[in-house]
């Protein structure tokens, strides 16, 4: 082979880079492992790792993922695919991408669905991209400091480099979007659009009645970003109106992963559908009249219209939307419905019980909650945090130092919330 | 492959009433009143499939699919790589996939150590301080270097710098990036030879400008060797160079982007770290710094106390902020690592020069009958500009699809956009060389075909799963769900 390259050792190979720049040394990184100590490896470290009954969510919960996801995204052909460019040989991919678009679409009551973005921090960033450039000279953005905090961050992140004008509207009392002042910040118009979350960081469903005739009234744009999973049984962002759905799809039976990979999942009005970002797959013909999947639209995406594009997203989460393909294949509605029943079930008697122990207390007795909902705890939520863990619970998500944000699927047993009651009960 | 039977989406066997699983019981039952205008009024429309049909058709669908491990997939500039499955064994290990983001650093030592010592080692690879693993894919990690790059500028209160040079040859991500950035684009020529031509740098070089994008081998897959002249011009009117990751891959073992004067540059693990690409992702795009700049990289961060232990921190105020919910893709940090660890150095050391040696062998096998631009060396991937008989008509595109008969994926074909009919391969380091001498001996029957029989060339493919799918319909009225498709095929 070298001989046919016209050089005499490897090092020929790269007679145009000059000396100065070659590393002269080895790489400092420890040698090469066989695949055994590779594994010997992963096993000492994850022995360092504590997995506990978990009561966290924030925005990722621990669902049921039946066995038959794994074994199918685990298949050779999805998994060390690239992105389907090539239809003729890539319509495994297309196909179930498709599908997912038409689930979600379902999901979100939304007329197009994209064919994934990273996650929900960035699906909502991007909504705000979109909605930004649906004004010729862009416009504010408001959104609520009941969305989830590390979603908000991403999207103060995008917003002050692009250059837009975030503001968030503050919380009342209640724990939901004082939605008198967002309706009148909204009124005093150079508005490009809105983003609210259903439910919101605390567990809370927010009415978003009138919010988007007030939107639309002055030409704004509505996101609704929610939780994929809850959209089963929760008023859909179609159904408030909205022209964007956005969120986060882990909830579908995607693994906690430590945080990734999961999806998040940004659908729109068709009016808006050559506004989207990312890749979308459509249904076509091929020579034999069959139905055939393409990408479709890529007029929009970065590789034709580079610095003209909405965003500059390539890589999407493609092989997690086959996990959420799959996941809703097996489900069902009536299946994803239960899942959410028991999750809200196990977190209305979750935090009866909790109450009664009498250190803590519900944070916003009023406001109406799915699966997840805010404490105030007397003892404080270290010591609360602490004395779980001491029981192999990860019992909620901080949120100060008097507040924890408590989280039930289908996952938690009866007798693992008793546990949890008993730690509480234990705290002075 | 059994399209006949196995072609219909989900939603096509669906019978009322089924279901794929039992949903597990927490044994709770308690009464709830929401009131019933927050909830769902639209019936929800999901397929009710048994587990058996979402089985076969999901393996069924996978059988019209094309993967690196069904196939040789010389995809130009994508780093198609073989995939070790140990990798996959370890990003689905319980002590990792059923850790919550949220969770205190004390419960995820394991996960943060595996963090830090990918960051570290990418840093050894680059030649960098330190990298963040946060961002999810290349196009992410690309516009956090320009979030890094901005923030740098601002932190001089530096406010003036509105630009960001790219070359011409560049990849569409580099510009849309930039702009996403908030930054004004200005295009550097490429010389014939597609280096940057340096004196078309110098020309738009002031103290307007923010950095300069580059990849190093360039989009043609040569190696910029005026890089320290570049290098050093940009640093002198107070810019950054940036380094697109995505052609790493012949560099490993020789030459690093920090040795070369680059500030800020990101690694697709998914291509020169041997993740999976999925079907376009999930990808991982980490970002790294040089000496002086890791003020700026986003937040979470891990660090390492004197004591040896991990902790996540999350804020810090000179930090560009956050792009990611937590610590990016890491199931995919993970499977880098093992890649990098079975490798170990001396592995790493190879990899570099066994994927230069394996294209420089194609194109010197090839270049007879395809017209080859830029001859001379080529590092990790070259550019072909067509069939170098341009009389039978037959086309890049053409060849491409001939190429899915005889059981290969096509290679990059109309990009860079220097060249009209532009054919970019990328044959990575761990193909063998029977592969690539079969590969070699389709392109070359390819080129005597377009002599022999063009208009069967042409009609390519004949023999994939599918053929000649109408893209214009599927963009002039666009269906992309199911509902949509049904109301479109309506009997009337």
């Amino acid at each position: 082979m070298l001989g046919t390259c016209g050089v005499d050792s490897l090092d020929g190979l790269y007679a145009d880079v000059p000396d100065g720049l070659r590393l002269a040394r080895h790489y400092s990184l420890p040698d090469e492992m066989s695949e055994k100590e590779v594994r010997d490896f992963f096993d000492a470290l994850g022995r360092k790792n504590r997995v506990m009954t978990c009561f966290a969510g924030a925005g990722y919960y621990h669902h049921y993922a039946p066995s038959l996801i794994s074994a199918i995204v685990s298949r050779s052909e999805f998994l060390t695919a690239y992105t389907p460019y090539q239809p003729e040989i890539s319509q495994g991919t297309l196909h179930y991408i498709f599908e997912y678009q038409s689930m979600m679409s379902s999901l979100t009551g939304m007329d197009v669905s994209n064919a994934s973005m990273y996650d929900g921090t960035t699906a909502a960033a991007e909504a705000m991209l979109m909605m930004n450039a649906s004004m010729r000279k862009g416009g504010r953005i408001l959104t609520s400091a009941t969305m989830n905090p590390r979603t908000l961050a991403v999207m103060q992140t995008y917003a002050h480099f692009h250059g837009i004008e975030l503001e968030i509207i503050p919380s009342t009392a209640s724990g939901m979007t004082d939605m008198a002042l967002l309706k009148s910040r909204i009124a005093a118009g150079g508005v490009a659009g809105v983003v609210v979350p259903s439910p919101n960081y605390y567990g809370i469903l927010e009415d978003f009645s009138g919010l988007s005739d007030a939107c639309h009234a002055v030409k704004a744009l509505l996101a609704v970003d929610s939780p994929a999973s809850a959209l089963a049984v929760i008023k859909s962002a179609g159904e408030w109106g909205a022209d964007i759905a956005c969120g986060d799809a882990q909830s579908l039976g995607m693994p906690l992963s430590y945080g990734g990979p999961t999806l998040g999942y940004l659908c729109s009005t068709k009016a808006l559908m050559r506004k989207m970002p990312g890749r979308i797959v459509g249904a076509t013909v091929d020579r034999d009249g069959q139905r055939v999947f393409v990408l479709t639209l890529q007029a929009r995406e970065q590789h034709i219209r580079r610095e003209k594009a909405t965003s500059n997203i390539c890589s999407n989460q493609g092989l997690m939307t086959l996990y959420a393909a799959v996941y809703m294949s097996l489900m069902g509605s009536r299946g994803l419905e239960e899942v959410n029943r028991r999750g809200i079930e196990g977190a209305h008697y979750l935090a009866d019980r909790l109450a009664a122990t009498g250190t803590m207390t519900l944070t916003y007795p009023d406001s109406p909650y799915l699966n997840e909902f805010v404490m105030t705890v007397r003892p404080g939520t270290d010591a609360y945090l602490t004395a779980a863990a001491a029981q192999g619970i990860l019992g909620g998500v901080k949120i100060d130092g008097r507040h924890v944000l408590i989280a039930v699927t289908e996952m938690q047993t009866r007798t693992d919330m008793d546990r949890l009651v008993a730690v509480a009960a234990s705290l002075v | 492959m059994n399209r006949r039977l196995y072609g219909q989406l989900i939603f096509e066997l669906s019978h009322p009433g089924r279901k794929g699983v039992k949903v597990p019981d927490n044994g709770v039952e308690f009464a709830v009143d929401i009131p019933s205008a927050l909830m769902r009024e639209t019936p929800l429309d999901l397929p009710e499939v048994d587990e058996p049909t979402v089985a076969r058709h999901y393996n069924n669908l996978s059988t019209n699919n094309f993967g690196v491990d069904t196939g040789f997939y010389p995809l130009g500039s994508c780093t198609m790589k073989y995939n070790p499955k140990i990798n996959e064994e370890i990003a689905s290990h319980r002590d990792f996939r059923d850790l919550h983001p949220l969770q205190p650093s004390w419960s995820v030592q394991g996960a943060l150590e595996a963090y830090y010592t990918l960051q570290e080692a990418l840093s050894e690879v680059g030649g960098m301080a330190e990298f963040s693993l946060n961002p999810y894919a290349g196009a992410q990690g690309e516009l956090t270097g320009l979030f890094v790059i901005k923030a740098y500028h601002e932190s001089r209160r530096d406010y003036a710098r509105d630009k960001v040079l790219i070359p011409d040859s560049a990849h569409g991500t580099n510009p849309a990036s930039a702009a996403l950035a908030g930054y004004k684009i200005v295009e550097v020529k490429s010389l014939p030879d597609g280096t940057v031509d340096t004196d078309d740098l110098l020309s738009k070089l002031d103290d307007t400008v923010a950095a300069m994008m580059m990849t190093n081998p360039n989009t043609v897959g040569i190696f910029e060797r005026n890089i320290p002249a570049i290098a050093e011009a940009v640093h002198g009117v107070g810019a950054l160079m940036y380094y697109d990751g995505a052609n790493l891959n012949p560099l490993l073992g020789v030459a690093r982007p920090g040795d070369m004067g680059f500030d800020v540059m990101h690694i697709n693990l998914h291509k020169t770290f041997s993740t999976p690409h999925g079907g376009g992702g999930p990808g991982s795009g980490p970002v790294g710094v040089r000496d002086g700049l890791q003020q700026f990289l986003p937040m979470p961060k891990v660090v390492k106390s004197a004591e040896g232990s991990y902790e996540v921190v999350t804020d810090a105020a000179t930090s560009l902020g956050s792009v990611s919910h937590w610590l990016g893709n890491f199931a995919v940090e993970l499977r880098a690592l093992a890649y990098i660890l079975s490798l170990g150095a001396d592995g790493l050391m190879e990899v570099g020069k066994l994927s230069t040696l394996n294209a420089n062998y194609i194109k010197e096998r090839l270049k007879d009958l395809y017209l080859l631009p830029i001859d001379g060396l080529c590092k990790h991937e070259m550019v072909f500009d067509g069939l170098a008989d341009k009389s039978t008509g037959v086309t890049t595109l053409n060849v491409a699809k001939r190429l899915l008969d005889m059981g290969y994926h096509a290679p990059t074909i109309y990009f860079p956009l220097l060249f009209h009919e532009s054919l970019m391969i990328e044959p990575t380091e761990t193909e063998s060389l029977e592969t690539i001498d079969a590969f070699i001996d389709a392109m070359r029957r390819i080129a005597i075909e377009a002599k022999e029989s063009p208009e069967m060339v042409k009609d390519a493919p004949h023999d994939t799963p599918i053929s000649h799918p109408d893209d214009t319909a599927a963009a002039i009225s666009p269906v992309t769900t199911y509902r949509q498709w049904l109301a479109a095929n309506e009997p009337s």
